[in-house]
């Protein structure tokens, strides 16, 4: 029986396996955020040594407020506290750090790949969930705890148990306007939030082979929301063309090596999965999400689903509560429901794809409603503004930030305010993640630019006869 | 971290689905400290507390689950962000084990890694228990973790499985980075063996 992509990568790091299956793990790569910086501290206390400083890199990226450059310009407390806590550890243990002042700073899961810190073959972790992002690049990667993270710090490793083998094959060919966004919520609308449990998912097939970077990226990123730690895709030239030349990738002779190696990492052609999920492509459409859950999902034009059609008791009092805090209703249409604010941004969608599909709407059209568009890091930023599209927004009427985590959590400033509709590129839809009593709608950049411009939620692909 | 034997305590129902980590606790108390001396209200505190701070009708404030140190959950307890302030607050709350019929995976590790039991139960099984714990408030049940079973209030008994090496943790409240020094030498020659074959990593 031949191996999995996941296979060949873990049995590479395995340093020791116990008879009860606990497999310890060679980390080659630890990225940080702000919310773990006091781990230094508390590793200190413990009198425990950082093992391996040369494989750890830090931005901050939750706290930072997304209208300031300087520490100095965070108001005192939490936010600033972090934020130069995090900086200052940096310092203090010889930390890669990327300070909000570096242009190389932005979301940790958009810094890694961007870098080349994130390559073909490693094991990379961090403690947060969407560490599954990374995997896109053909990589095993996922979220860890706090109490992990200082293991991994103090010895480079970290028991773990190998997860199932899911694949995930998506057929045909995505449609116009259709994108990575699309695709992963159409998943976890098909195998739940829970599905993924367990799992190490690989996405695979013709539709996936033809996304782009940035539209993979986007998918295992919201692996996670699925239940699953870690999303995989084989890398093929677009992975190797993406990480070619980056500041830390290999070069040389080294980067042939690695392109040699990159190249025989996929799934043998009599690998066995536990379980295959097989998409149509060609039949996915732009999705949005309903619910407080991102399996609550539906393609745009779809009437919304009636709990007394659910069997499942416990899904149908899930799916009320749902409604009784969107307040929205069983038949609604979501193309019927205003947004009170727009967001553009998040680790799932704030790369420079995601700002030129958002900008290709809002060319030449008015934001109606508060709209914030939040590259993901400084050098998206600069990219973008190279290509003129901070204008679009700023001419369409919409804010264009500095780099962060912005809205898509409610702890660096940018929020909804209670009972407000957003339009949301992140990957949450949980109760109160925008703010207290938020209500998010999960959509791609183009769909949440298409709300910006009508004031709700629209089929980005009817813009150009409608507004 | 405290060992977990056996353990017999008030449950409380927690009749929320896909109850993620950001309902456990919001993001907004995440740059609080573990040892801050109002952490344990941070617990499900969107669901216990109104916006005007007063409390809510919920289960965990009604007084006879105040005592409560034992969750029956419903599917996907702790998805959702990775948070071990989910872990954590449980623990600011003496919460020892939580039944479920599905845990998030990091949610999972992070509970055994601070000395909380999660068990797996099969949803008819969890729903069962809950309606007990919602006609007798207050009744407790009992859990053996040497025997990986579970005692409900009306005595029926669950048998739930575990991983070896997690029940191994659990038992003897271990602390894994003193177990995986123990492996320094191990670590240090695949490290060496490593970085040669993936010299272009590094
Ligand atoms: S953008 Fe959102 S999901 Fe991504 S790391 Fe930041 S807070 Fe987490």
């Amino acid at each position: 029986m031949g191996s999995t992509l996941f296979d060949k990568i873990w049995d590479a790091h395995v340093i020791h396996e116990t008879e009860d299956g606990d497999a310890l793990l060679y980390i080659d790569r630890h990225l940080i955020h702000d919310l773990h910086y006091w781990c230094f501290g508390a590793m200190k206390e413990k009198g425990l040594a950082i093992r391996n400083p040369g494989q750890l890199f830090a931005t901050p990226d939750h706290s930072v407020p997304t209208t300031v450059r300087t520490i100095a310009e965070i108001p005192e407390g939490e936010m600033r506290e972090t934020v130069e806590g995090l900086q200052n550890y940096a310092e203090e243990f010889g930390i890669t750090h990327f300070p909000i002042t570096d242009e190389r700073h932005g979301i940790v899961h958009v810094v890694g790949p961007e870098q080349g810190i994130t390559l073909p073959g490693l094991v990379l972790v961090c403690g947060d969930s969407h560490t599954s992002t990374h995997g896109a690049l053909g990589c095993i990667s996922f979220g860890i705890g706090t109490t992990e993270v200082m293991h991994a710090l103090a010895t480079q490793t970290l028991w773990q148990r190998k997860p199932k083998a899911m694949r995930v094959n998506v057929s045909g060919r995505l449609g116009f306007g259709i994108g990575g966004k699309d695709v992963i919520l159409a998943v976890i609308r098909e195998i739940s939030a829970a599905g993924g449990a367990g799992y190490a998912i690989e996405y695979a097939g013709p539709a996936i082979e033809a996304l782009s970077m940035e539209g993979r990226l986007t998918i295992c990123n919201m692996t996670i929301e699925a239940g699953s730690r870690s999303g995989i895709i084989a890398p093929d030239e677009t992975a190797i063309d993406y990480v070619r030349g980056r500041p830390y990738a290999p070069e040389g002779a080294k980067w042939d090596a690695a392109v040699r190696h990159w190249r025989t990492l996929r799934s043998d052609a009599d690998a066995r999965f536990d379980k295959e999920v097989d998409l149509d492509g060609g039949a996915i459409q732009p999705m949005v999400t309903w619910g407080n859950s991102p399996q609550y999902a539906l393609p745009i034009g779809e009437p919304l689903p009636d709990p007394a059609g659910e069997s499942d008791p416990l899904v149908r009092a899930d799916m009320e509560a749902a409604y009784a805090y969107m307040d929205l209703a069983p038949g609604m249409v979501m193309s019927d429901v205003a947004v009170d604010t727009v967001f553009i941004g998040a680790c799932t969608n704030s790369r420079i794809e995601d700002m030129r599909a958002a900008a290709d709407v809002a060319r030449g059209r008015r934001a109606r409603v508060r709209t914030l568009v939040v590259p993901g890091s400084g050098l998206v930023k600069r990219q973008a503004e190279l290509e003129g599209l901070d204008k679009v927004f700023a001419d369409a009427g919409m804010e264009w930030r500095e780099p962060g985590c912005s809205m898509c959590v409610a702890m660096n400033g940018d929020a909804l305010e209670s009972g407000q509709r957003s339009a949301s590129t992140s990957n949450r839809n949980f109760r109160g993640r925008q703010g207290l009593g938020s209500r998010t709608h999960l959509v791609s950049p183009a769909m949440a630019a298409a709300a910006s411009v009508t004031g709700r939620f629209i089929d980005v692909r009817q813009l150009g006869t409608e507004a | 971290m405290e060992p977990f034997t056996t353990f017999c305590a008030v449950a409380v129902p927690i009749d929320i689905a896909n109850c993620d980590t950001d309902q456990i606790i919001p993001a907004r108390f995440l740059r609080r400290h573990w040892t801050d001396p109002d952490y344990d209200k941070f617990l499900l505190h969107d669901h216990r507390f109104g916006e005007d701070g007063n409390e809510k009708d919920f289960a965990f404030n009604r007084d006879a689950f105040r005592a409560g140190r034992i969750f029956v959950a419903d599917v996907n307890w702790g998805c959702g962000s990775s948070r071990e302030d989910a872990a954590r607050v449980l623990v600011a709350n003496g919460v020892r084990a939580v039944i479920a019929p599905s845990f998030g995976d990091i949610h999972y590790a992070n509970c055994v890694r601070n000395g909380i039991l999660p068990i797996r139960l099969a949803s008819d099984d969890c729903a069962a228990l809950r309606r007990q714990l919602n006609d007798n408030p207050g009744a407790e049940i009992a859990i053996d973790l040497e025997t990986q079973s579970v005692t409900g209030p009306d005595q029926a008994r669950y048998e739930f499985a575990i991983a070896a090496a997690d029940k191994h943790r659990l038992l003897n409240g271990l602390d894994d980075i003193a177990v995986t020094m123990e492996y320094a030498e191990a670590i240090d020659a695949f490290e060496t063996g490593h970085k040669a074959r993936l010299d272009w990593a590094y």
